[in-house]
């Protein structure tokens, strides 16, 4: 079930374009923001809201990278595995969240803490490697700082 | 040396205020066109100017604009659209200026609307970028409250609505008409042309997709002149630019210059030089779609004509140094991966053809290459080129791997002959997931 907020807020996107379907992507936005992802249940009830099937919502939401259908953990690590990190030796600072997290790219730290994703290009390549922890952008990256970093997220 | 898109922007320091904006000259261009100018001869002005446009196509402003209907019989509302999704890998350059002076893009966005008599506009902007959403927030509210958006600025008549809209992800939203799809809600496949988004573009109405470093060169060509936008270049192409430098040099950065600065002058004195230890093999000159250079073409100076005259592209103009110390099949499959990744899957040259190469180079960087796999991949390079596909995005993908044949062509084949690569101390590619 969309709560009230949920349908406020998706009110005020559909108000904005011509046909509520236009706001499907900002609907599914609204829902990730209230529950980490995008669940079968809230796809439905977001396609129900809207005015399209299931399905026909489902291949947006499966069409962008930063839209979850699967659960992910507390805090969510986009690591940048483009061409400049790359020649920068982002790798390193690939294989060091492994050991140290315990999970490879795709998968949830058991405490639900963290889940760890590549990411495309983040436009920060003069300071490359860089990675992002939820909002924040960490750039100039070493094997060395990545204890300090993680330990701001809990 | 002028400096106009970034003169105001000092890195660290928060954007000017609408107010500081306003001391230093900012929104003028507004003032004047709405007081002194018709649509038509704001288009006219651009057109003179020779402003090309800096998401990479480099195709003329005025003249894009031109294709607009104009008039009371034209369709309504129209729509500008500026293109702040930043995904090409290697590109940063937006970013300094989203971040560093939103308003100056707001005025810039305001001088386009009004040449296409576009009364709705969205800020597409990456999801990524969050530092510049919270800024173009604030800079937005700032400008409704000064009555620069809103109903009948400063008393013209003339009305326009600034939305920011910040996308989830995806490499397709950067080409205009897969932008519109995510716009409208859509799976950002690109559209068929024609018809063109200027005459039937977001919601079926007249769209100008505009980057983001070419909105922000409006408010100085109608405060300065056409021919004086010209004269900041040193070379044929008009105007500034901001060029980046990644890889390993000393000071990788962004810099505005004069158009047309050369990649040697951009490499050695801004950039810095190479790094201790790292030699210079080769660059791809504005972002991960454009056709290696390398040591002959260091002199030419960094514009539309000649990089094109070279067989390459200036793209975004922020370039990625390829050292001596890095191997160029992990390189190019590095980028391979990209593509194949965020192809939209639509057409089947791209969606089979992509996966295919990919395959092919990691197996070469892996020593398990065979002779005719490098036939596979000219192959490829062929029909996948420009024509074969529904979009640029695999005609793009396939420049850097092109170019890398003809130049490292000798890498590909050691790899092939000694059944490993002979970077691989180095650097070993692992693909994601």
């Amino acid at each position: 079930m969309l709560t009230t907020e949920e349908k406020h807020k998706i009110d005020h996107e559909i108000s904005l374009v011509p046909s509520p379907k236009n706001a499907c992507i900002e609907a599914l936005k609204i829902v990730q923001q209230s529950h980490g992802w995008v669940s079968d249940e809230s796809l439905k009830d977001v396609a129900d809201y809207v005015g399209m099937s299931s399905a026909e919502l489902d291949s947006v939401a499966t069409f962008y990278n930063l839209i979850f259908r699967r659960p992910v953990g507390r805090h969510v690590i986009l690591l940048c595995d483009s061409i400049s990190c790359w020649v920068m030796g982002y790798e390193g600072i690939r294989d060091r969240l492994y050991e140290k997290l315990n999970i490879q790219y795709g998968q949830t730290t058991e405490d639900g803490r963290f889940t760890l994703l590549p990411n495309c290009c983040l436009g920060t390549c003069d300071r490359a490697p860089a990675l992002m922890i939820d909002n924040d952008l960490y750039r100039d990256l070493t094997v060395e700082q990545l204890d300090e970093i993680l330990e701001k997220y809990t | 040396m002028e400096k106009p898109l970034t003169q105001h922007i000092v890195p660290g320091r928060a954007p000017l205020s609408l107010k500081e904006y306003e001391q230093v000259g900012g929104y003028q261009s507004v003032r004047k066109i709405l007081k002194e100018m018709a649509p038509a001869d704001v288009q006219d002005l651009v057109k003179a100017s020779d402003l090309r446009g800096r998401g990479g196509a480099g195709f003329n402003t005025g003249l894009k604009w031109s294709f607009v209907p104009m008039g009371p019989e034209a369709a309504k509302p129209k729509y500008l659209v500026a293109n702040a999704d930043e995904m090409e890998p290697g590109t940063f350059k937006d970013r300094v200026l989203l971040e560093g002076n939103p308003h100056q893009l707001i005025e810039g966005m305001i001088v386009a609307a009004y040449a296409i008599d576009a009364s709705i506009s969205y800020i597409f902007l990456r999801w990524a970028y969050k530092v510049a959403a919270r800024e173009i927030i604030k800079a937005l509210d700032e400008a409704y409250e000064a009555g620069y958006l809103g109903e009948n600025i400063l008393g013209s008549g003339f009305s326009l609505d600034i939305y920011l809209h910040t996308g989830v992800g995806r490499y397709m939203c950067g080409e205009e008409t897969a932008l519109l799809n995510a716009l409208e809600g859509k799976r950002a496949n690109p559209r068929a042309k024609p018809p063109f988004p200027q005459v039937s573009g977001l919601f079926g109405k007249p769209t100008i997709v505009n980057n983001v470093e070419t909105l922000c060169c409006l408010p100085h060509i109608i405060n300065n002149g056409a021919e004086w936008f010209k004269g900041l270049s040193k070379t044929g192409d008009a105007g500034t630019k901001l060029y980046g430098i990644s890889g390993r040099v000393k000071t990788p950065g962004c810099w505005e210059l004069p158009m047309g600065t050369t990649i040697r002058e951009l490499i050695e004195e801004h950039g810095g030089g190479m790094q201790d230890g790292y030699l210079f093999k080769g660059l791809l000159p504005g972002g991960a779609s454009t056709d290696f250079l390398v040591e002959e073409h260091l002199d030419l100076p960094m514009d539309y004509t000649a990089i094109q005259a070279a067989g390459s592209r200036m793209g975004t103009g922020t370039m990625i140094i390829l050292d001596d110390q890095t191997c160029p099949v992990g390189f190019v499959h590095n980028l391979q991966h990209f593509f194949a990744q965020e192809s939209c899957g639509f057409c089947t040259p791209c969606r089979e053809g992509l996966p295919w190469v990919e395959k092919i180079l990691l197996a070469i960087d892996r020593g398990e290459g065979k002779p005719e796999h490098l036939l596979t991949l000219d192959f490829h390079t062929k029909y996948l080129g420009p024509g074969n596909t529904f979009c640029a995005l695999a005609p793009g993908a396939m420049e850097p791997l092109q170019s890398a044949l003809k130049y490292f062509r000798e890498d590909f084949e050691r790899h092939i002959h000694e059944h490993h690569c002979p970077w691989s101390k180095a650097k070993v590619w692992q693909p994601s997931i």
